[in-house]
């Protein structure tokens, strides 16, 4: 009973993690793109006068969101219509529930997971809900009763044809040094050091994995520059044919998918929730009724903080780089990261053997 | 005639381009850059140390543009000294409107010296293209354009339509 009272606390809260870093990210979207853009940004939603550098957008936005006409035009499929932003929103808030966001700690006597759903598989969960998210969009294309709509979709298919395998492929080399599609595992694994100075993370081991990876997970945000499937400066995509919030759900999907890429760079290339040079016992001092909960806030603090520093990139790229062409972007995937990734994947395989085989073990 | 060709070096595309990874980290470069030193003026400016502002905005409503001194702006009428419009109907400016949106209907004027005086005297400033061309052509400078107002707009057409009484207001 208490195990499942936790595991639904814990799914709720990453359910709540990814929600709320959508809504903060609409505001971190428009502030960090005016600062770089020597503009001021959104700060005129206020409270009493009181105007926080504009953080009351993130409230002013699904208030106007909520209230605006739900429009449904005339010759849609209305069921696909309505499904598809809960289909394209759902699955990537899903996905959070596999990340460790923290590891185990002692509390009462006994251990407490930070980890929602701990599966053996938690990677090819993650991968399988982002890739059924673009039913979602596909879903809305087919369902708008506009060329406009169905062309975004379309792309937004054919576009995951691009990005997906990829995907996979850029992870396989950091995969293959931590032996398990298990997150938990991948992270524990990270906590060591190599020669006891540099964290054994991802990023420093798989550097070339790290970069593609980024650059296909920003394909797979359908953000610029890579929103072919919205292209706003075209077709306007696949959700041109909603207004109000399930358009808002859209705009949510791509934020919660930014998440998500981020969420996965923190676990298999940044370390999860490791802090380098902290003990685990670093909180033993604060008595056992104290020492747990300060560790899972710090796990916790970490993890967070490592997304925000993906996400904070991610944003940056996002508005710094103009859009990829159809062709450009199949090119880059199955032409440049695809071969990149596999000779990366090899590579590392062939140091493991040989360090293997050699009986040496550079970390630890 | 004979056919003057300017021919047109295509830009080099070298190694580093193609890759564009670099190029990447360039305009990265130069986006982070703006990022954080205009973060770190607007964290100057919120903490009441004098630095260069972080942003160009202007913040409209409460804090006006400064206009130049040419700028075209919402019209006004003269007056002459003992009140009345300067305007004698000649309709110069009515004429030169590449908008149309001047109206005037003139009358007779009671004064020996001049001939003819405005009964009404309308602008539509909904359709106003800000040309100036009426300020130009007044032969008697009836009419200028150098109120420095720019909050015009109404909720409806016909609120546009500024009358003789309203342009002399400021006149």
């Amino acid at each position: 009973m208490t195990a499942l009272l936790w595991t639904l606390a814990k799914v709720g809260a990453a359910l709540g993690f990814g929600m709320n870093w959508a809504a903060f990210l609409g505001w971190v979207e428009r502030k960090q793109s005016a600062v770089m853009q020597d503009r001021i940004g959104a700060n005129r939603a206020d409270i009493l006068g009181l105007r926080v550098i504009g953080l009351f957008h993130i409230i002013a936005d699904p208030i106007k969101l909520f209230t605006k006409e739900d429009f449904v035009p005339a010759g849609v499929r209305p069921a696909f219509h309505a499904m598809a932003p809960a289909v394209s929103l759902g699955f990537p808030l899903l996905a959070l529930a596999a990340f460790p966001y923290g590891g185990t700690v002692e509390f009462l006597g006994r251990s407490w997971s930070l980890q929602p759903v701990e599966s053996p598989v938690g990677l090819v969960l993650v991968l399988a809900m982002v890739a059924m998210g673009i039913h979602g969009v596909v879903m809305a294309g087919y369902a708008s009763n506009s060329y406009y709509g169905l062309l975004g979709g379309l792309r937004g298919a054919s576009q995951m044809i691009a990005y997906e395998v990829c995907l996979a492929a850029t992870l396989a080399g950091a995969l293959f040094l931590y032996g398990s599609l298990d997150l938990a595992e991948a992270v524990a694994w990270q906590t060591r050091m190599i020669a006891g100075v540099v964290p054994a993370w991802g990023a420093v081991l798989q550097p070339v994995g790290f970069v593609l990876f980024l650059v296909a997970g920003t394909a797979l945000t359908k953000r610029t520059p890579f929103d072919l499937p919205e292209g706003e400066s075209e077709i306007v995509g696949y959700h041109v044919e909603y207004s109000g919030m399930k358009f808002g759900m859209f705009m949510m999907t791509d934020l919660i998918e930014s998440v998500v890429v981020a969420c996965l760079a923190a676990t298999l290339f940044l370390g999860g929730w490791h802090v380098p040079f902290l003990p685990v016992d670093a909180f033993s001092a604060l008595g056992p009724m104290l020492a747990g909960p300060a560790m899972a806030c710090v796990m916790v603090a970490s993890f967070t903080a490592k997304v925000a520093l993906v996400l904070f990139v991610l944003m940056q790229v996002r508005w710094t780089l103009p859009r990829f062409r159809f062709d450009q972007l199949l090119d880059l995937g199955w032409k440049n990261i695809l071969p990149l990734a596999l000779a990366n994947f090899l590579l590392t395989a062939w140091a493991v053997y040989l360090a293997k085989s050699w009986g040496v073990s550079p970390w630890r | 005639m004979a056919v003057t060709v300017r021919p047109v070096t295509r830009p080099e595309r070298d190694l580093a381009v193609q890759v564009y990874i670099v190029e990447v980290l360039k305009g990265l470069g130069v986006t982070f850059r703006h990022f954080f030193v205009n973060l770190g003026r607007h964290a100057a400016a919120l903490a009441g140390v004098k630095a260069a502002p972080g942003a160009v905005t202007i913040q409209y409503p409460e804090d006006p543009p400064a206009l130049g001194g040419r700028a075209r702006t919402r019209h006004r009428i003269l007056r002459r000294s003992d009140g009345s419009p300067r305007c004698t109907a000649c309709l110069l400016c009515e004429t030169i409107c590449p908008a149309r949106c001047i109206r005037i209907t003139a009358e007779d004027s009671p004064a020996v010296v001049i001939e003819k005086r405005a009964k009404t005297f309308e602008i539509d400033l909904g359709l106003c293209v800000f040309c100036g061309n009426c300020v130009e052509a007044c032969p008697v400078d009836a009419i200028r354009m150098d109120t420095g107002d720019l909050d015009i707009p109404a909720m409806d057409r016909r609120s546009m339509i500024w009358d003789l009484e309203k342009l002399m207001r400021d006149g």
